[in-house]
């Protein structure tokens, strides 16, 4: 693993998400109420929605396009939707946020 | 002959230590203990009530002169260590060199003092220590004394409450958005601030401190956004630091703290490290509970036995007298965790409870803390609570128990129990209208004014009414906000204004939210709702906005955005058409359309493209159209006496005004407005939410018009014969659907909802109601009507728009 310092936890509002692109594509970083971070894929199964645009409550996000819901930690959509988006190992240190750059590169989803 | 054992630090994990250590094996060790302060250990969590005067300094010693006699401990108190020299195994202070066998380094933490301009001034201290204490005191007793805590974490406020305690005018600065982020969740935290305020502590959220102000006294502190707070002492409660300095210097492993094994034994084997000072595990402790654990530990590891330091579960209560706080264990959100709510809105009380697989994993408790302890000992305990898990939150009375009945107990409430606290009504009163003929809830509210003013009983009364019928009675189906609440819009909206709740927090803990931070569904309403009520005091929250608002542009289905510039009454010039067309070629712009508001839309602009299209667009003279907003979206218009043979009035002149007076207003849902000149109507008014028809003798103004979802045409409001009274009725008719609509309806919903006639009594035959609508929607216009683009093309909200960072670009290995 080699951990990469993206940024500081304070450049992503509360509740709010920003966009990390890879090579894997745009992943979406969420922090949650209670200062989690969140790494998911910037993308919804359904129509390609840009769930960093996404409203977050509690560790959950729903897309702006058409409210489906997913789990931050798992990437399962909940409720009556089904499908899954890719999560990926994030860690905060002294509120900088790291993020695992070798997955990353091998395109490996945790 | 006994080995030297030299102990750096006499705070509470070293006095610990030795505790164990001589009541295990008194003959072991030769100590010698090394303390920067100048006095023995004493308890320093119990400095807050030294402080707030309710203990001495003598009631928190834990360690006296005859204790360390009594043990043979040589005290060197006053006596800084500068060097460790691991070679010749001696420590190096002032007075010379100290040979040890075993060295205990228990250095503890430092206060982190914020690197502002001015943090050197006199006046300027930290709050660590009795010395601090003293120095505090002395400034408190001189008259009208003002303090500024920096930091509003456990320590700040125990000392913001101490010296409030002393008669100090005292303000909080914190730089987070709620109080003991660490420890509480916002709703806690809520509670807490309001408690503090209540004591007259002024506590500032969200205050980033730029610079300590004084020329060799502290003056006062500058805030971030330029507020001036005086201060004749300044108390940094910002963090901790592990006090490492030694270790790092003796070439220790030393990451945060000082790395320690779970013997407590640091890389050099005759070197042992414990309390604040040390990481385990990668974790550092800020709390007692854990110094002590490793104090035992510590003192099996110096006599040669086995024994393991396993980490620690941390619970913390804040110790100011009368504030009621617990918070234990981990108590973020988590999909795979469940969490029980339970908020009394009368009394103060929030407590919450975190769940994973049947196990409480973290608590919260505000207000009623008496079942703390035995939460925290499930926690700790790992018990698996589902047998409870339905009584779990009333706490070890109940647990086992069967589940409460809310109709039992209202049931057996005796006939002079208190239902509604505005006017003073008994369970008794109710009880006898029932049974004299009002069998509904609205026939209750007649006869008895139970739940008529705030609402918060409503609940209660219709269970006194489901109690009293039986059968009978058919419990209404109110639709709640969304599943967070059982409350309505119309209940929120009321409580809003009744209770005064001016923050998401209040509003959460008025209206028994069941979620720790609402959802997608409630916080958009929620969010408008307070910033129409309280233009003043609420602060717009963009994280409870739709991404269309918080974008300032529409989101497309392929996640581009659309820009629409105001074009204003739909008059336009060659000289905006070509800025325009300029920025339609420069970013790209794929299509540009006319839109059915008299204005032309940009579609498929890139999001990290926004903040420059708008400058450009904003160069040219152009604000943004709020196409995306649910707020004033257009006033279309015909052309009117200027050009029309047929316009009895300046319609063009009139929709401008309106729309200027109109622009950057939020309301529940869109609200387009527009203005024909004559009642052939060309700017097709009558389907608008207002619409205006010029004739010979003035203006026509109707609402309630709908051509979407569904097609409505308007409803004649009344009839102005002067621009100015035109003006003010739809002013007025705008802030009224602004204060009384439930959020997404448009206004014809709103209208049909309270009527017509209702809304022609406060608008057309009460002048003086109609001045007063007028005169808020103008304040609320002082600050909201601003450029959103404006404010976007620049600084940190313009970064926003761009990826945090883009990895995309390093080389692939």
């Amino acid at each position: 693993m080699s951990w990469i310092d993206i940024g500081a936890l304070d450049d992503i509002p509360l509740r709010g998400a920003r966009v990390l692109k890879t090579q894997l594509g745009c992943l979406a970083l969420f922090r949650t109420h209670g200062d989690k971070v969140f790494a998911v894929d910037d993308r919804c199964p359904h129509k390609g929605g840009p769930l960093s645009e996404g409203i977050v409550h509690g560790a959950s996000v729903t897309c702006p396009l058409h409210n489906w819901v997913f789990s931050l930690e798992t990437g399962t959509a909940q409720g009556a939707d089904e499908g899954q988006i890719d999560t990926y190992e994030v860690r905060v240190e002294n509120r900088r946020i790291l993020v695992d750059g070798t997955r990353l590169a091998l395109g490996m989803a945790v | 002959m006994a080995e030297r054992l030299v102990v750096i630090g006499a705070g509470m994990a070293s006095g610990r230590a030795l505790e164990h250590l001589f009541e295990a094996d008194p003959g072991a060790y030769d100590v010698t203990l090394f303390g920067t302060e100048p006095r023995g250990n004493y308890n320093r969590i119990m400095l807050s009530p030294v402080l707030s005067g309710e203990k001495t300094y003598e009631e928190i010693v834990t360690h006296d002169a005859d204790w360390y006699a009594e043990n043979g401990v040589t005290c060197r108190f006053g006596e800084t260590i500068t060097e460790i020299d691991r070679a010749r195994k001696l420590v190096i202070s002032e007075a010379g060199e100290t040979p040890y066998d075993k060295l205990m380094i228990a250095t503890g933490s430092a206060p982190f003092i914020i690197p502002v301009p001015g943090k050197e001034l006199r006046g300027v201290m930290a709050y660590r220590d009795l010395d601090d204490v003293n120095a505090m005191l002395l400034v408190s007793s001189n008259p009208n004394a003002k303090a500024v805590v920096i930091g509003g974490g456990l320590l700040g406020l125990e000392a913001a409450a101490g010296l409030q305690a002393r008669g100090m005018d005292v303000t909080v600065v914190h730089l987070m958005s709620h109080l003991m982020e660490r420890q509480l969740d916002p709703a806690a935290g809520y509670l807490l601030q309001r408690e503090l305020e209540g004591r007259g502590i002024k506590v500032m959220c969200n205050a980033s401190t730029k610079a300590i102000l004084g020329t060799e006294n502290v003056d006062a502190v500058l805030l971030e956004d330029e507020t001036v707070i005086e201060a004749d002492i300044v108390i940094m409660a910002a963090g901790i630091r592990p006090e490492t300095r030694l270790a790092v210097d003796a070439g220790l492993h030393v990451e945060r703290g000082i790395v320690v094994d779970d013997q407590m034994r640091t890389d050099d084997p005759d070197i042992v490290s414990i309390g604040e000072c040390v990481e385990h595990n990668s974790v550092i402790y800020g709390l007692v509970a854990p110094l002590y654990e490793m104090a035992k530990v510590v003192a099996k590891t110096l006599l040669g036995e086995a024994a393991a330091y396993q980490g620690s579960t941390t619970s913390t209560k804040l110790k100011v007298t009368g504030v009621d706080l617990f918070s234990a264990g981990d108590f973020a959100e988590g999909e795979d965790r469940e969490e029980i709510v339970l908020r009394d809105a009368a009394s103060g009380v929030y407590k919450r409870l975190v769940l994973q697989d049947n196990r409480i994993i973290g608590t919260v408790m505000y207000g009623d803390t008496a079942d703390g302890n035995w939460f925290f000992g499930q926690l700790k305990d790992g018990s698996d609570i589902s047998e409870m898990r339905d009584t779990l939150i009333f706490g070890p009375a109940f647990a086992g128990g069967s589940p409460l009945d809310p109709m039992a107990a209202v049931a057996a409430l005796p006939d002079e129990a208190e239902i509604c606290g505005c006017n003073g009504v008994c369970k008794g009163q109710i009880v006898g209208a029932i049974q004299g003929g009002a069998t509904d809830l609205a026939a209750v509210r007649a006869t008895t004014k139970a739940s008529n003013s705030c609402g918060t009983c409503t609940g209660l009364v219709e269970q006194v009414l489901a109690a009293t019928l039986g059968d009978d009675f058919v419990m209404p189906t109110a639709q709640p906000v969304c599943g967070c609440t059982d409350f309505t819009h119309e209940d929120v909206r009321r409580l809003i204004k009744s209770q005064e709740l001016k923050s998401m927090p209040a509003v959460w803990q008025a209206c028994e939210w069941k979620t720790s931070c609402g959802c997608h569904i409630c916080r958009p309403a929620l969010n408008y709702y307070l910033l129409s009520d309280w233009p003043d005091a609420y602060k717009d929250d963009p994280q409870s906005r739709f991404v269309n608002e918080r974008k300032h542009a529409n989101i497309q289905k392929d996640g581009t955005f659309s820009v629409v510039p105001r074009m204003w009454g739909g008059i336009t010039t060659p000289d905006e058409l070509r800025a325009i067309a300029d920025a339609a070629d420069k970013y790209d712009v794929p299509t540009v359309k006319v839109t059915g508001g008299q204005r032309i839309d940009l579609l498929g602009v890139k999001g990290q493209d926004l903040p420059h299209i708008w400058a450009d667009l904003n160069k040219a003279g152009m604000v943004s159209g709020h196409a995306y907003a649910k707020g004033l979206r257009t006033v279309k218009t015909c052309v009117g006496t200027d050009h029309c043979r047929f316009g009895t009035q300046d319609s063009t002149g009139f929709g401008i005004k309106i729309e200027k007076r109109l622009w950057g207003s939020w309301t529940p849902h869109k609200v387009k407005l527009a203005v024909s000149g004559c009642p052939r109507n060309c700017a097709e008014a009558t389907c608008k939410d207002i619409g205006v028809i010029c004739v010979d003798s003035g203006f026509e103004v109707s609402v309630g018009g709908a051509a979407g979802m569904d097609v409505k045409e308007t409803e004649a409001l009344g009839k102005a014969t002067t621009q100015e009274d035109a003006m003010d009725m739809i002013v007025a008719f705008v802030q009224l659907y602004r204060e009384h609509a439930k959020y997404l309806d448009r206004a014809y919903k709103w209208v049909a909802k309270v009527g017509l006639d209702w809304v022609k009594e406060q608008i057309v035959e009460d002048l003086e109601n109609r001045a007063l609508l007028v005169a808020r929607f103008d304040h609320s216009q002082t600050i909201y009507q601003t450029d959103p683009w404006e404010e976007r093309t620049h600084g940190r909200t313009a970064r926003s728009f761009a990826p945090l960072a883009d990895l995309s670009l390093e080389a692939a290995e």
